[in-house]
């Protein structure tokens, strides 16, 4: 009789899609942080990090104002009209008509919405389908769902993926991003099994992404890696083209940078821009316009000169 | 009761099929959509426009009064000159060793002669970036592997065998050891500061007295750290450099004082030493060629065997005696790993030294890059596939593209001999004993590399794999608690560790 | 009428077997009187080349046992030894040594090799440690034989040195080829007797007879010796050191014009053990 443990499940999925070294992986990323980015070099990476930005509000005390005004701060990040918009505002479903409201329906700006009982996910599916629909329906361009961990953890791979399967049609034409949660699913080797049960119920420009930004550890630059490679072997693999969120904790400019420089080593110049990599980020936007502003002005720049800002002594 | 994991390999199975057939296979583009600036390393690297032997505690000039010099292998520029020792220079450096030997060193108790190597680790610590610089200057070796690498770990080894000074009663179990008295070394160019550093400390810290003569186209940084050195207040012999050329080394080597000998260079040349040191009763070290195996199973992490491929055989430019030159390859994935070698070693920067972001830099000697030219040749005059890389060199300087070779069987030349390059030859294998055979079938046994997700198979193989270091799902990696050195003819002693004072004490 | 004794044939012991010298060559030995005693082979070149490649036949399987049956083995020879130490000593006594010093030398040579049988699965333990590097690996160093050890023995205390060094050799899992002392080399025919029931297999421990002017310059430069360890003149150390030279082999040359002790304790140790073993460092990252 064939046995079916969640570690034997999980075994046989590592076998199909290999393992990953998890000290490999930190030193290979280590390398991207020696890579030095200077004037112009630096210029480019960072207005393309704006240009990436899935500008986040996802709190208990968000308000119909404090998302108009995340949308205006989307639209135009800075006095200076140089800088270009970000990618999108990523918000809760109930904020997602309020959103389309402040941005209007020609934006450039998209609209992102975290549904499917976000971050836990632990909603009977059909209440998860339903959030997805109406968030879509509200004007969302763009679903954040998260992936059933306690599935994926149990072996249950059928499951995790006839969920992810579902929320694909759920979405219509709105573009799919599936957070596997990282730090739930503690080791690179599920990291990558995870990316790949996704990435094959997936359409083509939808998203793979890292986490919530609700639990203890977010993106990593070793868990961006590995699900850069799984990127990689797929669309090496099926000719698809799967595309990359990191989400929680990159709060500076170096960080983004020394994300960028792992998808231009890693994939190579055809996912550095928007439609193929994202940051999920708050206070990752306001670092990025003090940099660029330093690079004009050659001053290092106070954080009250840039709106939304959350620090203010 | 989890449910049975019915797992979709891929809706589009079909269309898979199609790309197989009709489309182009997808491919990554590795271009110039965000191409990096310049970024060289700005340090003063404060070189003096003329280097003199450092000899019993002081820069002395030669007796003969000759200089030569001392070139930028990135681009062929002057960089400064350095003194050149005759045997009479040679004779003064023994002297004064002998007499530290016989006198304050000797004499000195551990914990004193300790802190010594303290300091010194401390003062290089200090002057890193300056020596980063200084080293990438003289060997071409690029900035981040001096400044992240080189100096570092020549910092750390001094630290590391500054400790043993007072503790020599643990090295070798049951017996008292005392110092042989003085040491002649003689070392190479591929890492000239951390050789220096690898051979000095062990030496010094079991109260040895030493005259090293650094390799001829790399003096500069073993005559910087003369300057820590005396900044150190180490006494007066403790340590001589005598600088030149191979008459110079086999004067060092070759001369009746020492009672031991270290000499870290090729098999050739440590042949050359064992020869001449027949019947005399000096203890010797031996630190030689390399060609080694790093072998990839089917289940290995490949990502991180292909980073560690890279990392094995591009590393110093290749020029590194345990350097992974061969690759053995289980058939099942050599395409893969082909492939993947390929895609990584397109994103390898190959230029400018000092630039922040060159991954490989100059070649150390114009001598070398013939030679590597020479090997390569070969190999495709064997038959072997060549892949290199499109990558612009500069157009001045000795520069060599990363090239790896498929199809190598194992009598062919590249898989043979010692290239000391940036180059890389893949083979491929069947079984495990296979894999070991081939591993094991050459003269030389410094080191090999192991791939694999089962840990029996590692153990297996580490104790099978007749080498004196064993990289398992890594590669290339180096500690001062860590001895290093080879079975067969790839020398003998070890350096590091516990393992390594041995080399430098006898037994009372 | 008294009865005419049986005299036994010397032959070496190579690869488990009793063999004559392949040249058909012997040289008479004579006992302490002068008398003729017996033909003792007169290994060549060839001999010590067919000895090798016993020794290479044998060594990895050796160097496969554990170190407990390793040790259970050393002390079985031991045993054997112990069992026929009157023969033994008697034939010690050819070369004119007083019967007590004989059998000193038999009782210390047993002594030794019960030393060396305690240290097999012990010296791992003390010569090998694991290495407390800066990153995170795990990090260890083993020791590990060298492969075929020749052993070229003093012309003294014929059983005792030659044991002494057999025995650290062995011990490691190493195998060897020994050449017996030359001027009495009869205790050396019977050792080999004593190994062929000891349990060590065939091959581990080669012994031949002959003469050193005609062994030793293949000793230097045959490539599979891994190492020599000897005791010999400044002559014969210059030519052991030049062969060496061009296969990197080691040389562990103690100096035959030295005056040593063999029956001192300061003769046997852990660092003769250290001697026949290569270092081995095996780094491994320490991930989930």
């Amino acid at each position: 009789m064939l046995v079916r443990s969640p570690q034997a499940a999980l075994q046989r999925l590592f076998d199909e899609v290999g393992s990953v070294d998890q000290i490999g992986i930190d030193e290979r990323v280590a390398k991207y942080g020696t890579r030095s980015v200077k004037k112009s070099a630096k210029l480019w990476g960072l207005r393309t990090a704006v240009t990436m930005v899935d500008l986040t509000t996802l709190e208990g005390k968000d308000t119909p104002g404090k998302v108009a005004s995340l949308c205006q701060k989307a639209l135009r990040p800075h006095d200076d009209a140089s800088i270009p918009p970000v990618a999108a505002v990523c918000v809760y479903p109930s904020m997602v008509r309020h959103a389309r409201r402040a941005l209007g329906n020609n934006s450039s700006v998209r609209i992102a919405s975290v549904a499917t009982a976000f971050p836990s996910g632990q909603a009977p599916l059909k209440t998860r389908l339903a959030e997805v629909k109406a968030a879509v329906a509200d004007g969302a361009d763009e679903i954040d769902m998260v992936i059933n961990r306690g599935a994926f953890l149990a072996g249950e791979f059928g499951r995790v993926q006839d969920e992810i399967s579902a929320v694909v049609t759920a979405c219509g034409t709105a573009t799919l991003k599936v957070i596997l949660e990282v730090s739930e699913l503690e080791t690179y080797d599920s990291i990558r099994a995870a990316s790949f049960l996704a990435m094959r119920v997936i359409r083509p420009g939808d998203f793979i992404k890292t986490s919530t930004g609700k639990t203890s550890l977010n993106a990593t630059l070793g868990n961006n890696q590995v699900m850069l490679e799984a990127i990689r072997d797929f669309y090496l693999d099926t000719g698809v083209a799967i595309a990359m969120k990191p989400a929680g904790g990159i709060r500076t400019s170096k960080q983004a940078l020394t994300f960028l420089i792992a998808v231009k080593e890693t994939l190579g110049d055809a996912w550095l821009n928007n439609t193929r990599y994202r940051f999920g980020a708050s206070s990752l936007l306001n670092d990025l316009l003090r940099q660029l502003e330093k690079e004009k002005t050659g001053a290092y720049q106070a954080p009250y000169y840039f709106s939304e800002a959350a620090e203010s002594y | 009761m989890p449910t049975a994991s019915v797992v979709k390999k891929s809706s589009r199975a079909p269309q898979r099929v199609a790309n197989r057939v009709g489309r182009r296979a997808p491919e990554l583009i590795f271009g110039d959509l965000w191409a990096f600036d310049p970024a060289p390393e700005s340090a003063d690297p404060k070189l003096k426009p003329r280097y003199d032997l450092f000899i019993n505690g002081k820069f002395v000039a030669p007796k003969g009064g000759k200089y030569f010099d001392s070139i930028n292998p990135a681009n062929e520029r002057k960089l400064t000159e350095i003194a050149l020792a005759g045997p009479g220079d040679v004779d003064a450096a023994y002297a004064a060793a002998q007499r530290a030997a016989d006198g304050v060193w000797g004499k000195m108790p551990g914990r004193e002669r300790a802190k010594y190597l303290y300091r010194i680790a401390r003062l290089l610590q200090d002057r890193a970036r300056e020596f980063a610089v200084a080293e990438t200057l003289d060997g071409g070796k690029p900035i981040k592997e001096s400044r992240d690498f080189d100096v570092p770990m020549a910092a750390a080894h001094f630290f590391y065998h500054a400790g043993w000074a007072d503790k020599l009663d643990y090295v070798a179990p049951g017996r008292r050891v005392a110092p042989l008295g003085v040491v002649g070394q003689v070392i190479p160019w591929n890492f000239p500061l951390l050789m220096c550093a690898w051979k000095l400390a062990p030496a010094i810290a079991m109260g040895n007295t030493v005259v090293l003569k650094p390799a001829e186209t790399t003096s500069i940084t073993a005559l910087k750290l003369a300057e820590i050195i005396q900044d150190a207040g180490l006494p007066p012999g403790v340590v001589n450099f005598v600088t030149g050329a191979g008459d110079v080394g086999a004067a060092v080597l070759n001369h009746p004082t020492p009672a031991k000998i270290a000499f870290t260079g090729s098999t050739e040349v440590g042949k050359i030493i064992m020869r001449s040191l027949a019947g005399s009763d000096k203890k010797m070290t031996m630190e030689l060629g390399g060609k080694a195996a790093n072998i990839i199973f089917d289940d290995a992490p490949l990502d991180q065997a292909v980073e560690g491929i890279v990392n094995g055989i591009f590393f110093n430019q290749g020029h590194v005696c345990c350097a992974g030159s061969r690759l053995l390859v289980q058939e099942g994935i050599a395409d893969k790993v082909l492939a993947k070698l390929k895609a990584r070693i397109r994103t390898l920067r190959v230029g400018d030294p000092l630039d922040k972001n060159t991954d490989i830099g100059a070649i150390n000697s114009r001598a070398q890059l013939t030679k590597i030219r020479a090997l390569v040749a070969a190999g495709v005059k064997e038959g072997c596939a060549m892949f290199q890389p499109e990558c612009a060199l500069p157009p001045k300087g000795f520069y060599f593209r990363p090239t790896i070779f498929s199809g190598v069987s194992m009598s062919s030349r590249v898989a043979r001999e010692e290239i000391f390059g940036p180059v890389l030859s893949i083979l491929t294998f069947r079984t495990v004993d296979e894999a070991i055979e081939k591993a094991n079938n050459t003269a030389y046994g410094l080191s090999a590399g192991v791939w694999t997700d089962k840990g029996s198979r590692i153990l297996k193989l580490s104790t099978e794999l007749k080498a004196g270091v064993v990289w398992a799902n890594t590669y290339n990696k180096f500690d001062p608690a860590s001895p290093f050195g080879g079975y067969k003819e790839s020398g003998f002693g070890r350096e590091g560790g516990r393992q390594g004072l041995l080399d430098y004490c006898k037994l009372i | 009428m008294a009865r005419l004794p049986i005299t036994k044939t010397p032959k070496v012991y190579v690869g488990g077997a009793f063999i004559r010298s392949e040249s058909a060559r012997v040289f008479p030995l004579r006992d302490a009187a002068g008398d003729f005693f017996a033909n003792i082979p007169q290994c060549t070149r060839k001999d010590l080349r067919n000895a090798v490649e016993a020794a290479a036949k044998a060594g990895p399987g050796w160097a496969k046992r554990t170190a407990y049956n390793r040790g259970q083995i050393l002390y079985r020879l031991a045993e054997m030894i112990e069992a026929r130490a009157g023969e033994m000593a008697a034939a010690i006594t050819l070369g004119g040594t007083t019967p007590s010093a004989a059998a000193r030398e038999v009782a210390a040579a047993v002594d030794r090799l019960i030393y060396y049988a305690g240290w097999t699965d012990k010296y791992e333990q003390v010569l090998g440690n694991v290495n407390p590097v800066a990153a995170p690996y795990f990090n260890f160093t083993v020791t590990e034989p060298m492969g075929i050890i020749g052993v070229i023995a003093p012309d003294e205390a014929p059983l005792l040195a030659l044991i002494s060094l057999i025995a650290p050799a062995i011990t490691s899992g190493n195998t060897v080829v020994a050449l017996a002392s030359t001027t009495q080399p009869y205790p050396a025919i019977l050792l080999g007797e004593m190994l062929a029931t000891s349990d060590l297999p065939g091959g581990v421990v080669n012994l031949l007879t002959g003469f050193r002017a005609e062994m030793i310059p293949t000793f230097a430069t045959h490539t599979h010796l891994r190492a020599i360890s000897a005791v010999v003149n400044a002559a014969e150390r210059k030519a052991l050191a030049l062969g060496a030279a061009e296969s990197v082999k080691r040389t562990i040359l103690l100096k035959a014009e030295e005056k040593r002790d063999w029956f001192a304790s300061a003769l046997q140790g852990v660092d003769a053990i250290r001697d026949t073993v290569e270092f081995k460092t095996t780094w491994h990252p320490v991930g989930a």
